[in-house]
């Protein structure tokens, strides 16, 4: 029989994913959104992802249904584990999703908004990469609950996992906006993308070496045979891709330093994944321990079989619609 | 109060604040939503320019509540798990589903479409931007059918069976769980409440502006349909809101003998208490205005029916009568009046007097934000009535929140009120400014206006307009 458990791990696995991919983008140009001149270049940066960033998030609201309906107790452990940086993400996220109307219906306080857009994107980005190096560092369980004190998550590595999303995400912003932009804005984008990809592969190489120390589970995944294989080709792999992202960066076409980094983050995310398979708490809980019973397994799944390529058509129809460079005079 | 009972309570207004002020976004967007595919309907069915700049105007409105609706909703599809942690491992493997269909069937298509409706008008043709519009009102609708399939499960729990860890997992059929008993009429009552508020909403700025002397065509247009909306659909759920109390009295009659302030049972005829002030202590209803064995009329279709009170109940299994009590009666209130404004519509419109009646206008002006009202006060009175229950007679809410200490939670409350009080006063302003001017003829498109709109895609005007 096929191992339903299996099989929503990987649909949450994508959701979560996706959201990182879609919804990186657009934090990234966030977190860079102080580094763009006011007037046209910040209109035609926040012009290049408003019809499309409710739709990113919508992502992350799959990830957090999805894990309460397929693994309910990792759902029931982890969000009061992370609590304090799960809420400052989520009133990050109000911040920045706000200023996406307010900030064209009041020009006088524009530049307020603008603040608000900048820092909620920050907050929330940093506040992930926090989430997901207390995940990977361990988290405290007793029974069926957490048991650990509310700043648990607080660690020299969740701060740098923190601070790698950022540089992260800003590097895939760039990208995105030399592929939509042009002119200044298209120009400023490629200036910082030099900069931001050194520092990414900077800042994943310093979590990659710190993971396999944190706990024997991922030291046993990535030092012994067959592990030894992945640890071996996974870097080739990423500097191939980082060398052309550079290439990319300082001269090829615009579409191809956005491609390059979302081939970067996958090979990050592949990473994470041989890290922590099979649990969905990283060498706490597994996906079969968390489980939801067969049928309500079954249940989700007959929806999401019908349901997500629907989306993912839709999604892809809509960002054909505004395909294209966004322009200095928005989209006509 | 121990340490535990504080963050009890601290978690409780948390939940309390953050899906009230959401509730006030969706209780005005569902209607705004179906509103705008009728306006955009009606302009491709009759080219009326009057129609396509009603659609304009009410479109940015929409923009600005969307918003919010979609950021405040994010946060409370976390504060199941952040605050409530035991209720989520509990309930997960039965409630879960349900939500990820919502995120599945309704936030995806509201979110994919939302783009192209708000910004595609010159994209896509007429035909395929009518589509975006109505798949963004459908996506609404079908929300609020998942949501409200999941609070009534939790008001009226079937379909389940506990397993060996003491999770609800879902029994039998699915079709069970999601129709359970109280759901149909929770679903329709919530639903018309949306569009009535949004009626007021649309008929109190077209009687603002009617007020001013700014009687375009657009004005007439929509205060006409809003007041059409009103005196149709308030007595509709008038009898709806009624079928869903004898529902309620079925299935959690603590909850009636809290909104009806009954302590003491009466063997032959209660009561209709208008007002009185409830004392739990004493068990007894003060100063109370009664209208004798109309209750048990009302409840039973019989005036000398019985009808148990709060005293065969234990105390602790009781509801606060108090809020309950109350909540309930302005959620009344605001139905008579409703029904009023709709009635005297009726008057003024069979006398051809609609536009020239100021005080009628006045009336319509008033009762605009009564729709905000009367559902909050109404989820006060199913929610607070549903106590000490999360689901109800199977877990208590003292027994399903997290392991979270007072400091964590206490933080995280000022820290909400703070931002939501921040963000969503700003935006009531912007569409409060919004409303201030009338529309009108060549309403502002999102792509024609003033040196703003070129630079950006701003589906509205700036508030310095």
């Amino acid at each position: 029989m096929i191992d339903l458990t299996v099989i929503w791990a990987v649909i949450i696995a994508v959701a979560v994913a996706m959201y990182v991919l879609m919804d990186g983008f657009d934090l990234g140009i966030g977190i860079l959104f102080p580094g763009f001149r006011v007037g046209k270049e910040r209109d035609q940066a926040m012009n290049a992802i408003a019809p499309v960033w409710d739709g990113n998030e919508t992502w992350l609201v799959l990830g957090g249904g999805g894990l309460l309906a397929a693994f309910p107790l990792a759902y029931a452990i982890i969000l009061p584990a992370l609590y304090a940086p799960l809420i400052a993400m989520l009133l990050g996220l109000v911040f920045r999703g706000v200023a996406f109307e307010f900030r064209w219906r009041d020009p006088a306080h524009r530049r307020y908004w603008d603040a608000a857009f900048c820092l909620g994107s920050l907050v929330a980005t940093f506040a992930q990469g926090i989430t997901l190096g207390a995940l990977l560092q361990g988290i405290t369980i007793e029974g069926r609950a957490y048991a650990g004190s509310w700043w648990e998550w607080l660690s020299g590595f969740s701060l740098l996992t923190g601070f790698a999303l950022v540089v992260a995400y800003a590097l895939l912003g760039a990208a995105w906006l030399i592929w939509k932009t042009e002119g200044q804005l298209h120009d400023d984008a490629r200036r910082y993308a030099t900069w931001l990809l050194p520092a990414f592969l900077l800042v994943v190489g310093a979590v990659s070496l710190a993971t396999p120390f944190l706990e024997e589970q991922y030291h046993q995944r990535w030092f012994q045979w067959p592990g030894l294989l992945v640890t071996a080709i996974m870097p080739l792999l990423f500097g191939g891709i980082a060398l052309t992202a550079w290439e990319g960066i300082r001269r090829g076409r615009d579409w191809l330093p956005f491609a390059a980094a979302l081939g970067l983050f996958a090979l990050t995310l592949i990473g994470l994944g041989i890290s922590i398979w099979p649990d969905v708490i990283p060498g706490r809980v597994t996906i079969w321990e968390a489980a939801a019973p067969y049928s309500s397994q079954l249940f989700m799944l007959v929806g999401a079989a019908v349901l997500v390529p629907v989306i993912l058509a839709y999604t892809a129809w809509a960002y054909w619609v505004f395909r294209g460079k966004v322009g200095e005079e928005g989209y006509h | 109060m121990t340490d535990a009972e504080t963050a009890l309570l601290l978690a409780r207004l948390q939940f309390a604040f953050t899906v009230s002020f959401h509730f006030i976004f969706p209780a005005f967007s569902i209607g705004l939503a179906s509103y705008l595919a009728v306006l955009e309907g009606l302009w491709l069915k009759t080219g009326k320019d009057a129609y396509l700049n009603l659609f304009r105007y009410w479109l940015k409105i929409f923009a600005v509540t969307f918003a919010m609706g979609v950021v405040s909703g994010i946060v409370m599809s976390y504060q199941f798990g952040t605050n409530w942690s035991v209720f989520s491992d509990r309930a997960g493997p039965v409630i879960g589903p349900l939500m990820a269909y919502e995120v599945l069937t309704a936030f995806f298509l509201e979110a994919g479409f939302l783009g192209v409706m708000l910004f595609g008008m010159n994209r896509v043709g007429r035909g395929l931007h009518f589509t975006a519009t109505l798949m963004v009102a459908i996506g609404t609708a079908i929300s609020a059918f998942w949501i409200l399939s999941v609070n009534s499960w939790m008001q009226t729990p079937v379909g389940w069976a506990y397993n060996e860890v003491g999770q609800f997992v879902p029994a039998g059929s699915w079709l069970d769980i999601i129709f359970n008993p109280s759901f149909p009429y929770r679903l329709v009552h919530t639903v018309i409440a949306a569009y009535l508020t949004t009626a007021l909403v649309v008929g109190g700025v077209g009687a603002w502006h009617l007020l001013g002397r700014r009687d375009t065509p657009e004005v007439r247009k929509m205060f006409s349909m809003a007041m059409w909306m009103l005196a149709l659909v308030a007595p509709v759920q008038v009898f709806v809101g009624d079928l869903h109390g004898l529902n309620t009295l079925e299935h959690q009659p603590a909850k009636v003998m809290a909104m009806e302030g009954h302590y003491q049972s009466h063997p032959d005829g209660a009561p209709l208490i208008l007002f009185g002030i409830p004392d739990s202590d004493a068990q007894t209803m003060r100063w109370s205005v009664e209208i004798p064995k109309l209750s048990s009329l009302i409840l039973k279709h019989d005036l000398n029916a019985p009808l148990a009170g709060l005293d065969t109940v234990p105390r602790e299994d009781q509801p606060p009568v108090g809020i309950v009590f109350w909540s309930f009666r302005i959620m009344v209130g605001m139905g008579v009046l409703m029904l009023t404004l709709g009635l005297v519509s009726l008057l003024a419109r069979t006398r051809r007097k609609l536009y020239d009646w100021r005080w009628l206008h006045r009336f319509a002006l008033v009762m605009g934000p009564a729709g905000f009202v009367a559902v909050i006060a109404g989820w006060v009175t199913t929610e607070v009535g549903r106590q000490p229950w999360v689901i109800y007679g199977l877990l208590r809410t003292a027994d399903a929140v997290s392991p979270i200490a007072t400091p964590a939670v206490t933080g995280s409350l000022i820290a909400f009120v703070i931002v939501y009080f921040t963000c969503f006063a700003a935006g009531t302003w912007y569409i409060l400014k919004l409303m201030s001017h009338a529309p009108a003829e060549g309403e502002s498109d999102v792509e024609k206006e003033g040196p703003i709109r070129t630079a950006g895609i701003t589906p509205a005007p700036s508030v310095e307009r």
